[in-house]
């Protein structure tokens, strides 16, 4: 694949594994066994069988009619909101469950930010019997309090991270430092496209299920496999990575990928990560990052705490710096006015970081025979007190 | 030869060294506890630079980080803090930090800024051996820098070895898979490990580090390395008021038979 990662895990002049010592073992075991693992019948078989039956997939393809009409095109959601515990999510945790088992470790640990990867973890750890901690940022933990429940309630220990600015990035600080300290019996399972490699790369390829739907569904509906535009939101750019995976060789499909602007691009309480990032390395990857002159990284904002981190994955930032896929961006008021729409259009309603990418639809021309698809990530009702405040219902 | 290749063709057992994050509990203490800490005896330093996503240490250290970002501290205070203090330190100095501060301020830059006001080497224990090799080993020796690698019980020989073929001051010899400011474990496989090391006989000094407190655990390093480093255990004593003239105690806690120099 043209922009697949190279031997080293490196995507272009972003990636690698910059990993203390103490990681060594762990994330050279999993580069030289996830392949392996991934690519064995009995595991293919058992990822299928739990996606089908336990996920509900293949996600839908959704023709949305009224946004068709509103929008003077095609449109189509990949309706990832109808998966089980509620996102996308569930496809990874799903995949890293089953190789966590298959390396025999008994021991599972997870970062967690709006909640959604925390409770996805939690749910295939009850799946599987296996322990379950997940390290949350002390004030996601009281932003997002009813997720915490729901972890706790599905036999999770849900441990808050009170080092630094106390929400996702130290989250991943703290399961990384458990990591180190529990090497031998312990899997990490990381909720995004990134982190050292070859998380970002295995990550992806558990989630390329949803642009391997997408194509077959597009086929079957409208007799072409190839739409115009994908359109996806990206915090670490993980379901935006499935959604485009297997669109990325076809280069006439324009791939679009939607930050948070948070209070706007400028305002200083943004998470516009391509916008406001440099060259930079955290959580054991080389990306592009939100951080200060002297190299701090920045406490990124956005009213969708799923998309409140303050870099990419490193695919990303090589589809940006190779333009293969434009990074724009939708502010805190957009997505809540995009999201309101969905619901009174469609009848759907969406979480706020998929209503980020349904917003740049407001800024883009279309033709008429159009095809565009987006992924609806995750379903609002995390999102419902957000919304309820801002609309005031 | 830098400072710190001259300190081990000179001395090569029980060597003390001592960490300390720049810029902690004050932002101008570093030169103030960098010559303390010669005075008491001490052989080499490690100053922390610090990143506000320190994921190799414990809360010991990431507090003093915190705190000292808190303090202004930046590279390039840093930095200036460093011209003055070489006019009063001699003992080695190697500054201990993360990645990305380096990159942003550029690598190239920051060896040789570094090497300029008198640093002899760098640890960075997320620049792996691969990155290391492949985009910054060229600036390191240019600059006559000593890079520090990590080694811990679980690093494969084959590892060590080329470990040992890239290092130019010391191998960093973690007592087990721990983030920083964790007990010194000398259970009987941490033994083996450092037996092990021992006598794959590597061309490099080694010095262990991570749960380095007291007088035990120092003695009991030194019976398998060169020396020792105390990082947490000291951070915290800075925590104390007036911590200066405590310093000279510290150290005699550790090694002492030590005589302290003027
Ligand atoms: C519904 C939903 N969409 C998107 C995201 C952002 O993550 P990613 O960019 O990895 O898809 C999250 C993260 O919590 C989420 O819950």
């Amino acid at each position: 694949m043209k922009y697949g990662v190279d031997e080293h895990g490196y995507y272009g002049d972003f990636g690698g594994a910059y990993i203390p010592e103490m990681l060594y073992p762990n994330v050279e075991a999993l580069r030289k066994q996830y392949l392996q693992v991934l690519e064995d019948n009995d595991f293919k078989a058992e990822f299928d069988q739990l996606l089908k039956d336990y996920v509900g997939r293949p996600s839908p393809l959704y023709h949305a009619k009224r946004y068709s009409e509103k929008y003077g095109a095609n449109i189509f959601f990949k309706r990832e909101d109808l998966n089980h515990t509620g996102s996308h999510k569930i496809n990874n945790a799903i995949g890293q469950i089953l190789l966590a088992e298959r390396l025999g470790k008994k021991r599972i640990i997870a970062e967690t930010g709006a909640g959604q990867h925390g409770v996805a973890t939690a749910t295939v750890c009850a799946l599987k019997g296996l322990e379950c901690v997940v390290y949350m940022g002390e004030i996601d933990m009281a932003r997002q309090a009813p997720n915490v429940s729901r972890m706790k309630m599905l036999g999770a220990r849900v441990v808050p991270a009170t080092s630094g600015s106390k929400t996702l990035k130290d989250a991943t600080n703290e399961a990384l430092r458990d990591w180190i300290g529990n090497p031998e019996d312990t899997h990490y399972i990381i909720g995004s496209v990134v982190g050292p490699y070859p998380y970002p790369e295995m990550v992806a390829r558990f989630q390329s299920i949803i642009s391997y739907e997408t194509k077959k569904q597009l086929l079957e509906q409208t007799g072409r496999e190839l739409p115009e535009y994908v359109l996806a939101c990206v915090g670490g750019g993980s379901n935006a990575i499935g959604m485009f995976y297997h669109f990325l060789d076809d280069e006439e499909v324009k791939l679009i990928a939607v930050e948070a602007a948070g209070q706007g691009i400028n305002s200083g309480h943004s998470a516009a990560t391509t916008a406001l990032g440099k060259d930079g390395v955290l959580h054991g990857m080389r990306t592009i990052l939100m951080q200060t002159e002297d190299g701090q990284v920045i406490e990124p904002y956005s009213i969708s705490a799923g998309l409140d981190y303050p870099g990419i994955g490193p695919q990303h930032a090589h589809l940006f710096k190779a333009d293969r896929a434009q990074y724009v961006s939708a502010t805190d008021e957009e997505a809540l006015q995009a999201g309101l729409l969905c619901c009174q259009l469609e009848g759907i309603i969406p979480a706020i970081e998929s209503s980020h990418a349904l917003a740049q639809l407001e800024k883009m021309q279309f033709k008429n025979d159009d095809n565009i698809v987006i992924c609806i990530s995750g379903r609002g009702d995390k999102d419902l007190d957000t919304y309820i405040k801002h609309f005031g219902y | 030869m830098n400072r710190l290749q001259n300190l081990f063709a000179n001395k090569n057992d029980n060597l003390l060294s001592i960490y300390f994050t720049a810029g902690y509990p004050e932002l101008n203490a570093t030169v103030d506890i960098a010559e303390a800490l010669e005075k008491a005896g001490v052989d080499f330093l490690e100053v922390g630079f610090p990143y506000s996503d320190p994921v190799a240490d414990g809360p010991t250290i990431q507090q003093s980080s915190e705190k000292a970002l808190e303090n202004g501290m930046t590279v390039n205070v840093l930095f200036e803090q460093l011209k003055d203090l070489r006019k009063r330190v001699s003992i080695p100095i190697l500054l201990m930090g993360y990645i990305n501060p380096m990159v942003q301020y550029g690598v190239e830059r920051f060896c040789k800024k570094a090497a300029e006001v008198g640093v002899d080497g760098l640890i960075i224990p997320d620049l792996p051996m691969y990155e290391y090799e492949k985009l910054y080993s060229g600036c390191f020796t240019e600059n006559n820098l000593s890079n520090i690698f990590l080694v811990t019980p679980n690093t494969s020989e084959e590892r060590i070895r080329k470990i040992d073929d890239l290092s130019t001051g010391f191998i960093y010899l973690l007592s087990s898979s721990s983030i920083t400011g964790s007990n010194l474990q000398v259970s009987v496989p941490i033994e083996d490990y450092y037996k092990r090391i021992k006598a794959m006989e590597l061309k490099n000094p080694t010095i262990i580090g991570f749960g380095i407190s007291n007088s035990s655990t120092f003695n009991k390093a030194c019976q398998y390395a060169n020396g020792a480093i105390v990082g947490s255990a000291f951070v915290k004593l800075l925590a104390t008021d007036n911590y200066l003239p405590l310093i000279p105690d510290f150290i005699k806690n550790i090694k002492p038979d030590l005589s302290s120099r003027g």
